[in-house]
């Protein structure tokens, strides 16, 4: 199978996006491994939340691998995307590609990553101490 | 026709979902005056996309009642 797409409430698991990649054709395998991070702009962040217009989502997820198959010399793409409440250090994101070579597989990699981060309906909402926020909603 | 409301937008109209009558002019881009008049908070997004039926809609793209509609404000998925 070429592509593969998951959006999941459960953890993701890494070794389940490698072997999806994984191939005896390929020289590179690129993974890029999206994680929740302790601070923005020097406020400290206790979780996150994400939620999703799910089947909306899956869907654009589906385009932007079929893309990245189109412009890429690659051979397989998976992405696997988290909703729900995460803690620090836990995965929201998985972007597993399979090439021939290295630098298709890293810039599918990086095409995929960009792309969901402006097409695909999905978001999140940041808990700091004193309240919450919604990512990037308001100027 | 159905409304689905997501993230910001959800927290502004303060429903998941809302029963919206078609606009007399039937355009993406009159709902989009008429949910915005309804609720101004809602301008004050970065940005609002629309999607009817599950896809991104344009401003000029038209309306019909049997359409599901999705206010769709920055998305932050990653």
């Amino acid at each position: 199978m070429k592509k593969n797409i998951h959006l999941s409430t459960k953890p993701l698991e890494i070794q389940t996006c490698r072997d999806f990649a994984s191939g005896n054709s390929n020289g590179a395998e690129c993974i890029f491994i999206g994680t929740v991070r302790n601070a923005t702009q020097g406020n400290a962040v206790h979780q996150l939340h994400f939620e999703c217009y799910e089947s909306m989502a899956i869907k654009e997820m589906e385009k932007i691998a079929d893309q990245a198959l189109i412009k890429f010399e690659i051979l397989t793409i998976t992405i696997h995307h988290r909703v729900g409440t995460l803690a620090i250090g836990e995965i929201p994101v998985i972007i597993a590609v399979g090439a021939a070579h290295r630098s298709a597989a890293f810039d599918a990699c990086q095409f995929a990553i960009d792309t969901l981060k402006e097409t695909v309906p999905i978001w999140k909402k940041e808990f700091f101490e004193d309240g919450e926020v919604w990512v990037s909603a308001h100027p | 026709m159905k409304v689905l409301i997501f993230g910001a937008a959800r927290d502004i109209v303060g429903k998941q979902e809302l029963d919206f009558p078609l606009p007399s002019d039937p355009s993406v881009k009159s709902f989009r005056e008429n949910i915005c008049s309804q609720f101004p908070e809602l301008k004050k997004l970065n940005a609002l996309a629309f999607a009817v039926n599950e896809e991104y809609a344009n401003d000029e793209d038209v309306l019909k009642n049997q359409d599901v509609v999705a206010i769709i404000p920055p998305v932050s998925g990653g």
